[in-house]
């Protein structure tokens, strides 16, 4: 992967080489088939790598081992050096998830929803209710915080989904698609928000999406495709590797045309 | 993990049940209203045709709705256990089911902290329904009603393991009607809930033998002595053990490395 850019601030690098999430040769295999080959990657302290793929590229499922929603003895994830296999607790602390299926309570509120979170991950009532307020006033939410979710928009609710993310301080963001379904100026904002947070917070960032106009210049790019990574670097490297053009080209031929 | 992050997230666990019982009202009266059908209908109607001989642990001759009420008090956390089954499987189905399993506390304790939650709810509607018990004149024993507390929670804690090890194998909200039919109603119904074994054994050996052996009787002959303050402990030994073999189950089917949950052909998209 590329050198993070971490603006210049002294971030903590994560592991003994700089990783906050190691994942080495990770295979996960379905009744049907393999769904993952062989995925290694890792991202750095205020990195952004972008997992590019198609749909049924693996995507989902690499988010599923990660968080430790499936487990397979194929390969490991590491989350600050903790494996997740042995330390699940620790590496799981760390984490930060929005997954690509709304996850939120429709019939809690806002804040109840945080709150909830907070509570899985231990913090105090006070200092969640605190953060939690912290959070969605950086998302222009904090007046929606009474709000039952089921009445919120699509765009809101992600936003309420990343602050949730968000609340417990995660060393490590992992964002799985999750822009579908939302309109330009909303994914436009929840992309700058999250390179915000990589740039001047100095948080980790994989995010899964298989739209290309996604990708900021100074992202870590990885190609997965049916499982296998395809390609990995910097968007200029990528590009190379597949020959020449502009990143949805390089794209489109790693893919077999599946990209485009 | 200390010992406040574990009684936090089972605190904010609860609380979210809860908040989630009280969104649903027409959920709690829909829970009394089932339990009352049976005695305040079928118990005056049957009360002339099933006589009941003295059995321990009564003492003397009781009408029929007295006999029921363990049965019904089971009945309510039977439903209970099974709604908490069908709210897993929507939690799987909406996704945030997701948020619960990948807090970082052992996945045993977060299924513990469901259950204990489905509990409450389960034990506010028992005693809602023994109140309304009491204002409709059937005697209950009032010292009963606070002995039976633990050991409501010892049945509680049994049905709702069976449901939970139950959402592990329904894939989708539709087959909650299956569960119906060929869970919910085979156990209420093949077990002293509403006729003294005895009775049953007089009409068939093999259903008889089914009654004993189901965990639904085990669990309401343990409430009907604990109403009167006596402890069953062979019934109570056989709750516990079903208790264990149900959440045993439910905690290897949700277990990432080994469970259904895994093994599901085709897997998440993207």
């Amino acid at each position: 992967m590329s050198e993070p850019a971490t603006n210049g601030r002294d971030f903590d690098r994560g592991g003994d080489d700089g990783a906050v999430l190691e994942v080495s040769a990770l295979s996960y295999e379905y009744p049907g088939g393999f769904a993952l080959k062989d995925v290694s990657l890792r991202v750095a302290a205020g990195e952004i790598l972008v997992l590019l793929g198609p749909n049924g590229a693996g995507k989902t499922t690499l988010f599923s081992l990660i968080t430790r929603l499936y487990d397979t003895r194929q390969g490991s994830v590491a989350v600050l050096g903790h494996e997740l296999r042995h330390e699940p607790g620790q590496a799981l602390a760390a984490m930060g998830v929005v997954f690509q299926q709304p996850t939120l309570d429709l019939d809690l509120s806002v804040m109840q929803n945080l709150l909830y979170h907070a509570a899985l991950h231990g913090m105090a009532p006070s200092v969640a209710r605190q953060r939690a307020g912290d959070e969605l006033a950086r998302l222009d939410m904090a007046e929606r915080s009474g709000e039952k979710v089921r009445r919120l928009n699509g765009g809101h609710r992600r936003r309420v989904e990343i602050a949730r993310a968000l609340l417990h301080r995660p060393r490590m963001l992992l964002l799985d698609e999750p822009t579908v379904g939302l309109d330009v100026p909303t994914r436009q904002a929840i992309v700058a928000h999250v390179h915000a947070l990589a740039r001047e917070d100095g948080i980790a960032v994989l995010w899964a999406t298989h739209l290309i106009d996604e990708v900021a210049e100074d992202d870590s790019v990885v190609v997965l495709h049916q499982g296998t990574i395809r390609a990995a670097g910097s968007s200029e490297s990528v590009i190379a590797a597949a020959g020449g053009g502009d990143l949805l080209d390089a794209f489109s031929r790693l893919t077999n045309g599946n990209g485009s | 993990m200390s010992p406040l992050h574990y009684y936090r997230c089972l605190a904010g666990i609860v609380a979210r049940e809860a908040l989630r019982f009280l969104h649903q009202r027409e959920r709690f009266i829909a829970a009394l209203v089932r339990p009352l059908v049976w005695l305040l209908i079928f118990g005056a109607g049957f009360r002339s045709v099933l006589g009941v001989s003295i059995i321990p642990p009564y003492e003397t001759y009781i009408v029929y709705e007295i006999y029921i009420v363990p049965g019904l008090i089971g009945m309510i956390q039977l439903f209970n256990g099974m709604q908490s089954s069908l709210s897993m499987v929507y939690d799987r189905e909406m996704g945030s089911m997701r948020t619960l399993l990948i807090s970082p506390l052992p996945r045993w304790y977060l299924l513990v902290c469901k259950l204990l939650a489905g509990v409450a709810v389960s034990i506010l509607q028992v005693y809602a329904f023994l109140m309304i018990c009491l204002l409709f004149g059937v005697e209950l024993p009032l010292m009963g009603l606070a002995y039976i507390l633990p050991l409501l929670i010892c049945s509680g804690l049994m049905l709702g393991a069976l449901g939970m090890l139950l959402s592990s194998w329904i894939k989708q909200l539709e087959n909650f009607a299956g569960i119906m039919n060929f869970v919910i109603f085979p156990m209420f119904f093949l077990s002293s809930a509403l006729y003294p074994l005895w009775r049953m054994e007089e009409s068939s050996e093999l259903l008889y033998w089914i009654c004993a052996v189901n965990p639904f009787t085990h669990a309401v002959e343990m409430l009907r002595f604990a109403l009167y303050q006596q402890f069953n402990w062979q019934m109570a030994g056989l709750t516990l053990l079903a208790l264990v073999v149900f959440f045993g189950g439910a905690v290897w089917a949700y277990d990432p490395t080994r469970g259904m949950l895994s093994r599901r052909p085709g897997g998440p998209a993207g």
